[in-house]
């Protein structure tokens, strides 16, 4: 792989390559905790947010809270199982890492753009739920296991609506590599009107709905927060957790916030891709700041609907699931299909 | 089916909420860089008038915390006309309020018969150490400037005779 007209082996890249998303997964939590937890749900709530730390609207906020967080002991319950305890916020982490390998943030900057790039995301993004079963189960705490349980029951019914949702972009992309998916929107066409490509938002709206809503099942936020209601359940599986392996929890929620909006900016709206620079080092250096920009308009519909609505009960979050979203992602394959087949 | 016009509504709120308090700033108040607007009669500290204490301790009674500490002892005074009685009087030795306990009812000062305890809008004395929330008469004294005058008889009232 050249990149900047540098040659480099395989461990030097992927070191480096490694060591960006370990840096990207903090700072993509960061961005995301501070500009929509603290600053927007604030806003929202007609205050002003943390204005004290680090001097400029407290910007420094979430970061002082990391380094209180890194510097407090690790506290490890006495009944617990003490090794996978301590693994079970690595695994949701790792989850959360896998995820971003496949997201291009340019024609060239993208870990390894795998052939079955958004089937390998969707397949990484369920593994969290072992982390979250094995957090709950480890933790012997009743109110861990069961937001563990509620959590595992609410990932895996809507982790068909996801997948389902992907489908009709698969099929209309006739790929399912996500540079493919990038390439296939940048090349196409609006009635001949090809400037801004055809973001499948236009034509696979209904499969953008279901996705949002299934990714907001996905990351636990509310209105789908039943796994950590805390006036019932405390904080569901991440009751025990303190410290740093608490920080971990929270980088994975956020980390996956940011990389699932990622991935719905690449599915839906056109990924890294804007119209004036399509190849070249400056369509690379225009490609995170464009990809950056979907990012945020994603993250923001995710967080708006989060501060507004009130939690489901687990019932209608299960009905919601089966009997609404599921059907419908099933019509929007077969709408999809047929049009790809007549067209 | 979700009731899809209920929740645009939902979201419409938060929304304007967001650009109201980003345009036009916030309900809260940022408290050490700017103060709020208190109401005229705030009860903020029970300031204490000592020269019309009586030490008749009602209000030390009435008080459900009992968080009002008082002593005293009896004085003679030089009588009011020549050739009289000396008067006996009650003399105000200690006058405390334990602020760590007080629930700011307000009871002692509906309940003082001469007119001896104000409520005052002060609300800036936090200590660090919960024993110095223990307030004496000459610091409940101090307070007796910021208490603000009554207010004004309506128009009509009957006037004082």
């Amino acid at each position: 792989m050249r990149m900047l007209a540098i040659e480099l082996s395989y461990w030097p890249l992927t070191l480096i390559k490694t060591a960006i998303v370990l840096m990207v997964i903090p700072a993509a939590a960061v961005i995301l905790g501070y500009v929509f937890l603290l600053k927007m749900m604030a806003h929202m709530q007609s205050r002003m947010g943390p204005m004290e730390p680090g001097g400029y609207h407290g910007w420094f906020q979430l970061i002082g809270d990391g380094i209180k967080f890194i510097q407090k002991e690790d506290i490890i319950p006495s009944e617990a199982d003490r090794r996978v305890f301590a693994i079970a916020p690595l695994v949701v982490l790792v989850s959360t890492f896998l995820l971003y390998i496949v997201v291009p943030a340019g024609p060239r900057l993208v870990v390894q753009d795998l052939d079955v790039g958004i089937f390998y995301a969707l397949a990484v993004s369920s593994l969290s739920v072992i982390g979250i079963l094995m957090a709950g189960w480890a933790s012997a705490n009743k109110f861990a296991l069961l937001g563990s349980l509620r959590a595992a029951g609410q990932l895996i019914a809507y982790e068909l609506p996801l997948v389902l949702a992907v489908v009709g972009v698969v099929i209309q992309a006739n790929t399912m590599s996500l540079q493919g998916i990038v390439h296939a929107q940048a090349d196409g066409a609006i009635f001949g009107f090809g400037l801004i490509g055809n973001p499948f938002i236009l034509t696979q709206i209904v499969g953008f709905g279901i996705f949002l809503a299934a990714a907001q099942a996905e990351l636990s936020q509310s209105p789908f927060d039943m796994p950590v209601a805390e006036s019932e359940l405390v904080a569901g599986y991440m009751t025990e957790y303190s410290g740093f392996r608490f920080l971990f929890f929270f980088m994975a929620e956020f980390g996956t916030a940011f990389a699932l909006s990622a991935i719905a900016a690449t599915l839906y709206l056109g990924g890294w891709y804007q119209p004036f620079f399509k190849t070249g080092i400056m369509a690379d250096v225009m490609g995170p700041v464009v990809l950056g920009a979907k990012i945020m308009l994603i993250a923001f519909l995710i967080f708006w609907i989060r501060f507004t609505f009130p939690r489901f009960r687990e019932d209608q979050l299960q009905t919601f699931a089966w009997k609404f979203l599921i059907p419908l992602s099933l019509v929007n394959i077969m709408v999809t299909a047929v049009f790809k087949v007549v067209l | 089916m979700p009731d899809i016009p209920g929740l645009a509504k939902g979201l419409g709120v938060t929304f304007k909420t967001m650009i109201t308090t980003w345009t036009k700033g916030a309900v809260t108040v940022q408290y050490p860089h700017e103060k709020e607007d208190l109401a005229p009669r705030t009860r903020g500290v029970i300031a204490l008038k000592e020269e019309n204490c009586t030490v008749c301790m009602l209000c030390a009674r009435e008080c459900p915390d009992w968080c009002i500490y008082i002593e005293g002892h009896k004085e003679k005074r030089p009588p009011r006309r020549e050739g009289g009685k000396p008067r006996t009087v009650n003399a105000l030795d200690r006058f405390d309020i334990d602020y760590a306990l007080c629930m700011y009812c307000g009871i002692c000062v509906e309940v003082c018969p001469f007119d001896a305890l104000f409520w005052s809008p002060e609300y800036e004395y936090s200590e660090s150490s919960i024993a110095d929330l223990l307030h004496d008469k000459d610091k409940l004294g101090e307070w007796m400037v910021t208490v603000p005058d009554p207010p004004a008889l309506e128009a009509g009232a009957a006037k004082k005779k």
